[in-house]
């Protein structure tokens, strides 16, 4: 099959990849071998969360201190400030609703009552302008009857140091409690799919009832799988500002985030192949003339262009054996020591030095094997390693901001 | 020792519990009895790979829709794994509802005999309570009605000879269904093959694919049939044809569960056996077939409905691109979601209500788009969707067929 692009992986990079390439009139596909990593989003995207443990008030004035082959200082301040306005729109175009902005972060709290900064936050959960503002004087923090993914002390706890009282209560309603006749799935997931228009309003009624005198109603995100409708009508009944905290994946609104964005991709005339994998590329000169997957076989994909956002260790993007850190589709030249010692620290708690391993790239993307730059090929996302995502709370500007720096030509 | 890779041809090992598969399993969400995938898969199989009395007769309410694996980002094989426990260590033996039903290909040579008198009985309402009480087949489903002429009859008087004019040629895999209950999809086939300049050939032996004997533990009759189908296979792929059908379960069947069930080796005619869409697309690409179509075809909105199994091929694309070329048409790619009849399992009284509440977010979404006709390769589908929706349900084959100028086709691909 004939494509203009192929982008292999289907997680928020290759999306946006994708998404751009096909809003600009190309024929594209995706190759996505299951599901990405949005199913565990916090329902934030981060930008730059902390540089050397300190936190990060404005990201763009902090890149200049990050180190010479960190991603954004790949794109550059100046092209970084090209792309950041082009996110949202692109978002709200998909039918994800988001808050807040590049200029300063904004921060949320976390499933265990933290305060965190965040750049952009769906609108299911609530954002800050300051980290040590909380604007709720009493809250009441809903949890559904033995829903176990969700731990509503904690949250309580954290609220306290900021000065907020909390009730903590439960509910529920018949739909749900069907579901605690098995013991292992009462999962967001499984909520959220259970819980139709007559659901929402039932607990709609008991939301309102358990938090008549609270100012705000915190509950876990089990609410809009596939939509945001539910959760619009939720609010609307309970009439009185209500937010999700995210729960253990698999996460709802991240999942709804995946479809929205697939489903925007698919209606573009984007071909997206779930579940398939890519075995191995045949190449002419230095440029890939084809790649071939498990479920086609024999059959070879073309494209002029492929981009590769196969992510990394906990996606297959990167695989280690005992002595080599391999990219396994193309076998790409990969960034790491070859002593294995300096691959990790023993403290599980340190920033962990494979996290930045990533394949070698030039300042075009491209990247290269044995020493020969692929001319068609260009890496997006967390393949590109360079930096300690989790440590910086960095990984979906990575994954966003370098999938549309090769997608658009300044 | 250490293991530096995976000892399970099904990567059981390879399971992080990310639970990424139950947001996808459409049982899950509408029967609280079923474990899940990642429980009733990789997690029970720790379990029962020490003591096989950790099975769980649960396990039944799997559909072996292989959406779990298709959603599972470290390719762990979970429909497999729980397909093959079933197998492996359920100990009940298969009653004869479930006898019957599976046996498609015995029950449709028998009805296509007798109808249209069984079609008759079939719906007759009293017949249809009684096979609900006594055999636990439920009484709103309406089986699909035999055909008084198989299509394997109609071929060989009406077909057959004219096939031998075509120098290339593929052999159909009909199935039970083109066969004993709606030969026009096979007429449809041999049409649009014809015009394309592709004669068809029909392999003597062929068997049921198997599916819903896997599907209801008869493994030894599975097993028989696969390996007739396999010898039929071989013969056709070294007289040079490739095989092909127009229902996405028996190709995945033949290329999946033969080896990854059964235990039968295929690889040596694997990549021979595809879908009619996917083996068509191949052609126009490359530029061996052409296709005219019509003039003035109305501008149809259709909807295309991914089956699931077509889902784990990987191989909608194929039929999405071929709908694509027919001019004026608009295409909508539907959700990815199952329409919960399973083959055989939505028919089975227990099941009934699952079934359709599985169904239920796919026929929101086709009334939602209210289209002109659903488009789909799968033939349970088609029924499922037509007994639960207003709409019309037809195999892309079946819209080509009907939308070709047949002539001018015919001479655009005879060289």
């Amino acid at each position: 099959m004939k494509f203009d692009t192929i982008i292999i992986g289907g997680g928020l990079s290759g999306l946006t990849a994708a998404i751009t390439a096909a809003e600009h009139g190309q024929h594209v596909a995706i190759i996505s071998s299951g599901q990405s990593a949005l199913h565990f989003s916090s329902g934030s995207f981060e930008l730059l969360g902390s540089v050397n443990g300190v936190h990060v008030t404005n990201p763009i004035d902090a890149i200049d201190l990050l180190h010479d082959n960190h991603p954004y200082r790949l794109i550059g301040r100046e092209q970084m400030l090209n792309l950041l306005p082009l996110v949202q729109p692109m978002l709200t175009r998909a039918g994800v609703a988001t808050t807040g902005n590049h200029f300063a972060n904004r921060y949320r709290l976390t499933p265990l009552g933290k305060i965190k900064p965040a750049w952009i936050t769906l609108d299911d959960f609530a954002t800050f302008d300051r980290p040590d503002r909380i604007p709720w004087r009493n809250v009441a923090i809903v949890n559904i009857a033995d829903f176990q993914d969700f731990f509503p002390t904690f949250i309580a706890r954290g609220l306290r140091e900021h000065g907020v009282e909390s009730t903590i209560a439960s509910t529920s309603i018949k739909e749900i409690d069907n579901l605690r006749k098995s013991s292992t799935e009462m999962r967001a997931a499984t909520i959220a799919r259970v819980l139709d228009y007559n659901a929402i309003c039932s607990l709609a009624g008991r939301i309102k009832s358990v938090g008549r005198s609270a100012d705000a109603i915190l509950m876990p995100a089990i609410v809009g799988l596939y939509d945001d409708l539910l959760l619009r009508q939720l609010r609307r009944l309970v009439n009185k500002p209500l937010y999700f905290i995210s729960t253990m994946p698999t996460s709802v609104p991240g999942v709804r985030t995946q479809m929205q964005l697939n489903r925007y991709f698919t209606n573009l005339g984007g071909i997206f192949m779930p579940g398939d994998t890519v075995t191995h590329a045949a190449l002419k000169g230095n440029s890939i003339e084809a790649i071939f997957t498990i479920n086609h076989g024999p059959e070879p994909l073309t494209a002029n262009k492929f981009i590769l956002a196969s992510g990394s260790f906990i996606s297959h993007g990167l695989a280690a054996t005992p002595s080599r850190v391999i990219e396994p589709i193309f076998n790409l030249d990969v960034n790491f020591p070859t002593d294995r010692a300096q691959w990790f620290s023993k403290n599980i708690n340190e920033a962990q030095p494979f996290m930045e391993f990533g394949v070698k790239i030039d300042e075009n993307w491209h990247p290269s094997i044995n020493g020969k730059t692929i001319s068609n090929l260009q890496c997006v996302g967390s393949i590109i390693g360079g930096c300690n995502s989790i440590k910086e709370g960095s990984g979906a500007g990575v994954a966003m901001l370098s999938a549309l720096a090769v997608s658009i030509k300044s | 020792m250490l293991e530096f890779s995976n000892i399970s041809p099904n990567n059981f090992e390879q399971c992080v519990k990310c639970t990424v598969c139950t947001v996808y399993c459409p049982v899950t969400a509408v029967n609280p009895l079923y474990p899940g995938p990642k429980q009733a898969g990789p997690d029970g199989e720790r379990y029962r790979l020490k003591r096989s009395d950790f099975y769980n007769e649960a396990l039944k309410y799997c559909l072996n829709c292989k959406r779990c694996e298709v959603a599972c980002p470290s390719g762990v094989r979970i429909g497999d794994i729980i397909q093959q426990a079933r197998i492996n260590y359920s100990h009940g033996s298969v009653g004869l509802r479930d006898r019957l039903l599976a046996s498609t290909d015995m029950m449709g040579g028998i009805a296509t005999r007798l109808s249209p008198t069984i079609n008759g009985i079939l719906r007759f309402i009293p017949v249809k309570i009684v096979l609900d009480q006594v055999m636990g087949i439920d009484r709103h489903r309406t089986f699909p009605a035999y055909t008084p002429r198989k299509f394997t009859t109609w071929f060989r008087r009406h077909a057959a000879k004219n096939q031998q004019r075509y120098l290339r040629r593929v052999s159909y895999f009909h199935g039970c269904y083109v066969n004993y209950n709606f030969p026009r999809l096979g007429k449809d086939f041999v049409k649009l093959f014809n015009a394309c300049g592709i004669g068809v050939d029909l392999m003597p032996g062929e068997k049921c694919c198997g599916v819903a004997k896997i599907a209801n533990r008869m493994i030894k009759q599975a097993t028989d049939a696969a390996r007739i189908n396999l010898r039929e296979i071989r013969h056709a792929v070294d007289s040079g044809n490739d095989v092909v059908a127009t229902s996405s379960t028996c190709i995945l069947t033949m290329r999946e569960e033969y080896p990854h069930l059964l235990g039968l080796d295929n690889a040596d005619v694997r990549d021979n056996i595809m879908t009619a869409t996917r083996y068509l697309y191949q052609l126009i690409e490359r530029g061996e077939v052409k296709l005219v179509f019509k003039q003035n075809i109305p501008p149809y909105h259709l909807a295309y409905h991914t089956p699931c199994h077509m889902a784990k091929l990987g191989w909608g694309v194929y039929s999405i691109e071929l709908l694509k070329m027919i001019p004026g048409v608009m295409i909508t790619v539907l959700d990815n979601n199952c329409c919960g009849i399973a083959g055989t399992y939505g028919f089975k009284k227990e099941n009934y209500d699952y079934s359709q509440a599985i169904g239920k977010t796919l026929f929101d979404s086709i009334t939602r788009e209210n289209p002109d006709f659903v488009v789909t390769d799968c033939e349970t589908c088609k029924w499922q969707i037509e007994m639960s929706t207003p709409y019309r349900v037809v195999n892309p084959i079946s819209i080509l067929a009907d939308t070709i100028d047949f002539e001018a086709t015919r001479q655009a691909n005879s060289k």
